[in-house]
């Protein structure tokens, strides 16, 4: 007679803390329009970007993750010792192998919990939320470590006039735990695979190896991120606010039953108009962080989630909308109750 | 379902102004959408698809490109929804 297999059972599950580090250099929209024959006024008109930053050569994308997350750690009271699972959502970490989740539990003593990258671009940091929430509800992780961590200017062409002026870098970061009530909704999630074209980092890492390639393919100096802009307006305006909206249901909750929209903060302009198709009311708060940070993928929800709650200390505890989209096309949606005040 | 110039003249006059806050009476079959009208390549995906929805057609990414001016746009979806 065969045995049975015996398995875990766990909890909800709520975040319990958010972190983060923005690079210390503030860059100027006047400062990066140099290079692509545009202007303050232009950049800001079609981005609502003032200003973003720039990590330089001290402040690699593994420092960034590292200081965010031990900003989350100290604001939810543990160490790093307590943490089972580590997810980095990066896509930007420039070894193709072992990852940065490794290289980061290497460098903060704790070199044994369960560690992994995931690459899903600027929705990267909500499918590591939703996992981590997975994990925990199945019993299969107790406290978790989601970090969204870019250097997106090392993969970004200052000439490029269709990106040049979007993207900058930044890591977030939050720590998950079990809870008796639910804090994490259940995820929306999905591709629009056939749009892959749409925002992509090329040329890939075997034609910057061959130098014939690189001398006869323009532009093929090294990966680095271009995009169609029109194309990824038109998806993430009326695509995402559709996903968002089922976000809410799958939740059981409508647009006036939360508190702040803190989606992906990939340009004003869509954030804007993503809420206005969603009816969202006006006594929902809207992360706008992009304006004064810039685009910075992976690490754009939880920088804006931090710096909301900096601005707005009363959203503790109360309920946000969050929604990562980016190249892949991918996205991922869920209601969270916003970490308890430090 | 066919539809009139001059109701998806209407129609466009109503989206435009809607989402670039340009007067509809400045609105004409000649104007330019970026030199005249100064709606600017996000704007107009929003006007694009709000003239999918309003009149039942489909635009496609590369036909965008190729809608100039008022009347550009008025022809293509006339002929699109005939």
């Amino acid at each position: 007679m065969s045995k049975t297999i015996a398995s875990k059972v766990g909890s909800e599950s709520q975040i319990l803390s958010v972190g983060s580090y923005r690079p210390k250099r503030i860059v100027s929209n006047d400062e990066v329009a140099v290079r692509i024959d545009s202007s303050d006024e232009w950049i800001q008109q079609r981005t609502g970007i003032e200003t973003r930053r720039f990590a330089d050569a001290s402040e690699s994308v593994l420092d960034m993750a590292i200081w965010a997350a031990e900003d989350a750690l100290r604001k939810a009271r543990l160490s790093i010792t307590d943490i089972d699972t580590i997810i980095v959502a990066t896509i930007t970490f420039p070894f193709q192998a072992p990852s940065a989740a490794t290289a980061i539990l290497q460098r903060l003593g704790h070199p044994k919990a369960a560690a992994f990258d995931i690459n899903a671009a600027c929705a990267g940091f909500s499918y590591g939320v939703s996992m981590a929430h997975d994990f925990i509800k199945a019993g299969t992780s107790k406290t978790v470590l989601v970090i969204g961590a870019e250097k997106i200017s090392d993969f970004t062409d200052p000439d490029d006039r269709a990106t040049a002026f979007i993207f900058a870098d930044g890591a977030g970061a939050v720590v998950i735990g079990a809870s008796a009530e639910t804090g994490i909704g259940p995820v929306e999630w999905g591709s629009d695979a056939d749009e892959r074209d749409a925002i992509q980092m090329n040329p890939s890492w075997v034609e910057v190896r061959d130098v014939e390639t690189q001398l006869t393919k323009a532009g093929s100096k090294w990966p680095n991120i271009s995009q169609e802009g029109q194309k990824v307006f038109r998806w993430a305006v009326f695509s995402m606010s559709k996903a968002a909206l089922k976000a809410l249901e799958s939740a059981g909750l409508t647009v006036n039953d939360i508190d702040a929209f803190i989606p992906h903060q990939a340009n004003v302009r869509i954030i804007e108009t993503m809420a206005k198709e969603m009816k969202m009311p006006d006594s929902v708060v809207i992360a706008d962080d992009i304006r004064k940070n810039g685009n910075t993928s992976a690490a754009s929800i939880p920088l804006a989630m931090d710096a909301l709650l900096e601005k707005h200390p009363e959203l503790h505890g109360k309920l946000a909308l969050l929604i990562g989209y980016g190249a892949g096309l991918v996205y991922a949606g869920q209601v969270v109750k916003l970490p308890p005040k430090p | 379902m066919a539809l009139s110039q001059a109701d998806v003249l209407a129609g466009i006059k109503e989206i435009v102004e809607e989402v670039a806050g340009i007067p509809a009476a400045s609105i004409e079959l000649g104007k330019n959408f970026t030199e005249d009208l100064e709606v600017d390549s996000l704007s107009m995906v929003e006007v694009v698809v709000a003239c999918e929805e309003r009149f039942g057609v489909k635009i496609p990414d590369e036909k965008v490109t190729e809608l100039a001016t008022v009347g550009d746009a008025v022809n293509f979806i006339v002929n699109a929804a005939a």
